[in-house]
């Protein structure tokens, strides 16, 4: 499993093709990439930060898990840091399977749950103004309330 | 004891700053070190509601036992990945 967070243009065909085996029927591929806009608001461009040790323990825990829970052969998962511009990509999940099935269903669950509970975070500055990201609520079991 | 804390995103703005060294009685928790952060800030509450919290890059609840030295990282929501739907 190659888990990676890079400051640098993700090597996204590089990756592609190493991952590529002969028991594989079906090689899944979500590239995320900047956006011009969100929710009609124009971006000019985003700037990543991760807590950069912790996101990729759990970056590779989260391969290792869609490994053993979709049954796939091989998972690649790689983030980049630092400001990207519009149509560069943040994320790159690769998911190499005997059957395509799987490898969807996996590419899926790593993307929405990276979105969760990987700390990594963006600031979103648009032509009238900056700001951090709403984010998605924690899960239950991972947040806390400071308000008791 | 002796605690480094870390803030990410726009805790770091609220704070003005990306770690700060926090001493606390023997025996406190994650809570306690929460409660006493959230008083050094004024009256700024939306940050507060959506928090997770990391003790040596794991994730812990409030009650989780603080040791001299731990790294502990008050974490908002997160938004890695490519933009929202």
């Amino acid at each position: 499993m190659r888990v990676e967070i890079l400051d640098s243009v993700l090597p996204t065909d590089e990756v592609l093709a190493e991952i590529k085996a002969g028991a594989d029927g079906a090689v899944c591929v979500f590239d995320g990439i900047v956006r011009n806009n969100t929710r009609g608001r124009q971006t000019l461009y985003l700037d990543y930060e991760a807590y950069r040790e912790m996101a990729l323990d759990q970056m590779q825990a989260l391969a290792a898990e869609a490994v053993t829970k979709f049954a796939v052969r091989d998972v690649a998962l790689l983030h980049r840091l630092g400001r990207l511009e519009i149509g560069e990509s943040s994320v790159l999940i690769v998911v190499a399977s005997a059957h395509r099935g799987a490898a969807f269903d996996a590419c899926r669950w790593l993307i929405d749950t990276l979105k969760k509970q990987v700390p990594i975070w963006k600031k979103e500055t648009f032509v009238d103004g900056a700001v951090w990201a709403d984010g998605e609520p924690f899960p239950e079991q991972i947040a806390i309330g400071a308000q008791e | 004891m002796h605690i480094d804390v870390l803030y990410f995103g726009v805790l770091k703005e609220l704070f003005q700053t990306s770690q700060t060294q926090v001493e606390l009685p023997g025996g406190a928790n994650v809570g306690e070190l929460v409660n006493l952060l959230q008083k050094t800030t004024s009256n700024q509450t939306s940050p507060w509601r959506s928090l997770a919290v990391a003790v040596n890059r794991e994730y812990a609840g409030m009650d989780t036992m603080l040791q001299d030295g731990d790294e502990v990282a008050l974490l908002p929501p997160v938004s890695g990945g490519s933009p929202c739907a």
